[in-house]
């Protein structure tokens, strides 16, 4: 039997008249990279947002590693090991680089907020560990507001990591970078899966990022799950080519992860 | 149409866009390519009058409007459509679309512009009673490209058209801009998404460290393997 690291039954939620979240059902397998894209306003950030308990589910259930979430707060989730980053850039920016993820560090660390008064060796120690990982060392004492887009992407992440997540939300990482900075983005994801071992959700509309990293992939429209699976067979389907590829559809059909390849 | 000489430009003790000179033809489409953090959303900034443009000359369509204020710039048909979503959260989809027509001659147009608007965008005339706020952020950046939309001008610089759409909803603002180019309007891009802005561009231009350091056609651009593979990683 696989590891289910989440599993997701019927998460629903409803605002007002809209339900922008309907019945929506997976399981995130340990280890794996799953991608999750769909039209704008189909409801991925929202589903995020239940799953993390940024916002209350309307109906269904979570469970992360067998533990129920649904009813769980926002600090609680994270001490258990998930943690996410937003769709815009989103740092402390009148803090330096490091303060920023030595309060992903310390909300991590699960202690009380009086500890955060004095400096504390250990949750400094994982800040500068997340910061190097990433590769942001060097601007540890820069002003965050006033980096350019892909360090402030990769600071956000860097606080992500220093919470010591097992399981990481990524809300559109590769949104507005080069293809270079895709590239460099590519190979930090990989070792953040690979080396520290933390399992990835993420949400992307950079179809090549999308199949490069995803293990499987779900796919959702006006709330609901239009289909899941293999990459390569969910991104070939008539429907989600209609309503969510476009004339994309043939760029996308020559790509896919190669680990995977390698394994078939 | 646009005529752009010596430009620097930059924030607080920092100067970002250091003597930028190049010129967009009317009727033709320039695209701005190159890293990010490198003064192309600064660049833009500067022709609009967002920011202080600290020395060189701005033309549009024949005056000098460097030193100009911001409204006035648009008041001459100069639209800028910024990145990301900035959009007004408590102002319905309708209310903010038609924001985008202040100017009096723009008032004119607006309801045959806010019905183009929609047929891009469906998702808008659905929500369009709907607070932006309600919107998701995909639907708020398709707020924010359809507001600059409603506009009279006679060119439009958009940062990043196709930053967070689906791809389906990027082939549709390209088919647009298609539209716009042909239509006779001047157009100029920034866009990280290379192979969708060498779709429209009429020349690229590659900006580093705060200035344009190749300009061609996008074939001429394409074939220069140095430029490729530094600035754009496309490799084969």
């Amino acid at each position: 039997m696989e590891d289910v690291i989440l599993d997701v039954r019927g998460a629903t939620k409803r605002y007002g008249g809209l339900t922008a979240v309907d019945s929506v059902s997976f399981e995130v397998r340990r280890g794996e990279i799953f991608g999750i894209a769909g039209p704008n306003g189909a409801g991925k950030t929202t589903l995020f947002d239940v799953v993390t308990g940024m916002v209350r589910a309307s109906g269904g259930e979570i469970f992360f590693s067998g533990t129920p979430i649904g009813r769980s707060s926002i600090h609680e989730i994270c001490r258990l090991g998930i943690t996410r980053t937003f769709q815009k850039p989103s740092v402390f920016d009148s803090e330096t680089v490091m303060g920023n993820v030595v309060v992903g560090a310390h909300f991590g660390s699960g202690k009380p907020w009086w500890k955060s008064l004095q400096r504390d060796p250990e949750v400094w120690r994982r800040a500068a560990e997340a910061l190097e990982f990433v590769g942001l060392a060097e601007r540890a004492e820069e002003i965050s507001g006033d980096l350019p887009v892909y360090d402030k992407k990769r600071l956000m992440i860097a606080s992500a990591l220093a919470s010591s997540p097992q399981l990481l939300f990524l809300d559109e990482p590769f949104g507005g970078l080069t293809d270079d900075e895709i590239d460099a983005l590519l190979v930090l994801l990989e070792r953040i899966n690979e080396e520290q071992g933390v399992t990835i959700v993420l949400i992307e509309h950079v179809m090549r990022a999308l199949m490069a990293l995803s293990d499987r992939i779900l796919i959702m429209d006006q709330g609901k799950t239009l289909l899941q699976g293999e990459p390569k067979a969910v991104m070939s389907d008539p429907e989600v080519v209609r309503v969510y590829l476009g004339t994309s559809a043939d760029e996308v059909a020559t790509q896919g992860k190669e680990r995977d390849d390698a394994e078939h | 149409m646009l005529s752009i000489d010596g430009v620097v430009a930059g924030y607080g003790g920092t100067t970002i866009v250091q003597g930028v000179s190049f010129e967009v033809p009317a009727g033709e489409c320039a695209v701005l390519v190159g890293p990010n953090g490198h003064g192309k959303t600064t660049l833009l900034r500067a022709i609009s009058g967002l920011i202080k443009v600290r020395d060189g000359r701005i033309e549009f369509d024949g005056d000098e409007i460097t030193r100009e204020r911001a409204e006035k710039i648009v008041e001459r048909g100069l639209i800028h459509i910024p990145q990301g979503d900035l959009v007004f959260p408590d102002m319905t989809v309708a209310e903010n679309l038609q924001l985008g027509a202040f100017t009096k001659s723009a008032a004119k147009r607006a309801k045959a512009r806010i019905e183009e608007v929609y047929e891009i965008f469906p998702r808008l005339l659905e929500r369009q009673a709907q607070r932006a706020r309600t919107l998701s952020g995909g639907e708020r950046r398709m707020l924010a490209i359809g507001r600059g939309l409603m506009g009279d001008a006679k060119l439009i610089m958009i940062d990043e058209p196709s930053l967070g759409l689906a791809p389906v909803i990027v082939d549709e603002v390209y088919r647009q801009l298609r539209r716009i180019v042909d239509s006779g309007m001047t157009v100029l891009l920034v866009e990280e998404n290379f192979r969708r802005g060498q779709t429209l561009a009429d020349r690229i231009h590659l900006v580093e460290n705060g200035e344009i350091i190749r300009s061609g056609g996008a074939d001429d651009v394409l074939d220069d393997r140095a430029v490729r593979e530094t600035y754009l990683g496309v490799s084969e």
